[in-house]
């Protein structure tokens, strides 16, 4: 174990390259999460479609991303799609993550869209409303706030998973991390701040969430 | 003078798998009548009034609104809902808007009227129904009768000539009925058209306009409320209007 002393020099040290590769980091959590959103709403609403091939494509979608693991879908992705047609690191790594998480964030949007009373969309209708319209203003925003709990954990595993990005090559944290411990044959050390780089970006985002939560409460009370 | 004719249902029909809850309903109902369709529980009333806002679909038969025959392929079923408001007996209010954007949400996002009139309107529905002060409240404050009054506003915002009416008191605590009743006996001598299911007969009996029991899916008897009530002609009506109490 590094003494005190020599991890927060290191700490301080190398601030500068770290704060370039949790800028990195967070870029890659931040596209790959609202992509993901967009992925998840769009295969929840053919889940939940009543159309049994959109449906299927929807089942599909999440048994193959579930199923695999990955940093098989990274490098499908980057070796795969980079014979096709050149795709930046950074978009392959984003893609590969958004569609990852997309699954597991339609999941949690189906189940609480359809956890919402039938009546909330009676009600729509029955005044009026198209079935999209009502599903926009009425449904959907309770859905969210409903899912907020589990897209938050879900956006956490997402910024702890970037760290596979480090295996095409991308300079965010965990590569970074590696790269300077081999390099200083100090491994322990920067593993070590890595973690509090983490820590700090697991904190902001629980911080995020938490008050979009608050704001979105406040007609419980 | 003659009233003019706003539900003609002719020979309806509806079952659910094997189950049939509709068998060849007939009935009308007259600009500013109020309609009361009474009987025990799974008679059909809720299945009934449902297909009058298309919320169900019918089998068979014909359904007219206001002399024109709807249906859901030729017609534009939303704009039929604009015509024919519904009242639900779990009140239905969308829990993430406060009751003044509850009144307002169909006036501006469905018949896309400007904010600000759309507000001004709601708020005399809002004085209306007794509620003005609630007006930026969540629903999750309101008691259950406060509930179906903003309710109420809410389905009058779309200034239909039709309400429906689904059991509007059965979720409501005893003593919270009264409020209920009495907002729904005023808009009736405004001359607002009602349809309404419900198990309070001496609602049906003052304020009903006609009264139509069903049973087993059928309408079996049907009447103006002093005949009905006071001289049923069916062995079913009597045995249910036995057992009501008073």
């Amino acid at each position: 174990m590094p003494s005190f002393s020599h991890f927060f020099d290191t700490l301080f040290s190398s601030s500068d390259v770290f704060i370039r590769a949790m800028l990195l980091t967070l870029e890659l959590t931040v596209v790959s999460i609202l992509v993901g959103i967009i992925i998840g709403l769009l295969f929840a609403l053919l889940k939940i479609s009543n159309i049994k091939i959109l449906a299927w494509i929807s089942d599909t979608y999440v048994f193959l991303v579930r199923g695999t693991p990955l940093i098989v879908q990274i490098f499908i992705l980057y070796f795969g799609i980079s014979n096709l047609f050149l795709l930046p690191d950074f978009w392959a790594a984003s893609l590969a993550l958004a569609f990852h998480n997309g699954a597991y964030i339609s999941e949690i949007l189906r189940g609480t869209i359809q956890s919402i009373d039938k009546g909330q969309m009676e009600a729509g209708r029955s005044l009026g409303m198209s079935n999209a319209l009502a599903l926009r203003r009425i449904i959907l925003p309770q859905a969210f706030r409903r899912a907020l709990p589990p897209l938050g954990n879900q956006f956490i595993i997402g910024l702890k998973d970037s760290s596979l990005a480090a295996f095409i090559s991308m300079n965010e944290l965990f590569n970074v991390a590696t790269t300077l411990g081999s390099n200083n044959f100090d491994e322990m050390t920067y593993l070590l701040i890595v973690a509090v780089y983490y820590l700090i970006l697991v904190a902001f985002l629980t911080i995020i969430v938490n008050t979009f939560e608050k704001k979105l409460s406040i007609s419980d009370r | 003078m003659e009233q003019k004719e706003m539900i003609r249902i002719r020979n309806l029909n509806k079952s659910y798998g094997n189950l049939h809850v509709l068998k060849d309903i007939d009935m009308k109902v007259l600009d500013s009548d109020v309609v009361c369709l009474i009987g025990p529980s799974g008679s059909g009333k809720s299945t009934l009034l449902r297909c009058l806002n298309y919320l169900e679909k019918k089998d068979s038969g014909q359904i007219l609104i206001e002399g024109t025959e709807v249906e859901p392929g030729t017609h534009d079923i939303n704009k039929i809902r604009e015509k024919v408001g519904m009242v639900f007996q779990h009140f239905y209010l969308f829990p993430h808007m406060t009751v003044l954007e509850n009144v307002i949400e169909a006036p501006t996002h469905v018949k896309k009227i400007p904010k600000a009139q759309a507000i001004e309107e709601a708020k005399v529905l809002l004085a209306k129904v007794g509620l003005s002060d609630k007006a930026d409240v969540y629903p999750s404050k309101l008691s259950g009768g406060q509930k179906q009054r903003v309710a109420i506003a809410r389905a009058l915002a779309m200034k239909p000539d039709i309400l429906l009416f689904d059991e509007p008191t059965s979720a409501l605590d005893p003593e919270l009925v009264g409020e209920v009743l009495a907002t729904m006996k005023e808009l009736a001598l405004e001359g607002m058209t009602m349809v309404v299911v419900t198990h309070e007969m001496s609602f049906a009996r003052e304020v009903g306009d006609w009264i139509v029991f069903m049973h087993n899916g059928r309408v079996v008897e049907s009447g103006p409320p002093k005949e009905f009530f006071s001289n049923p002609q069916e062995e079913r009506t009597k045995e249910f209007l036995q057992t009501t109490v008073f």
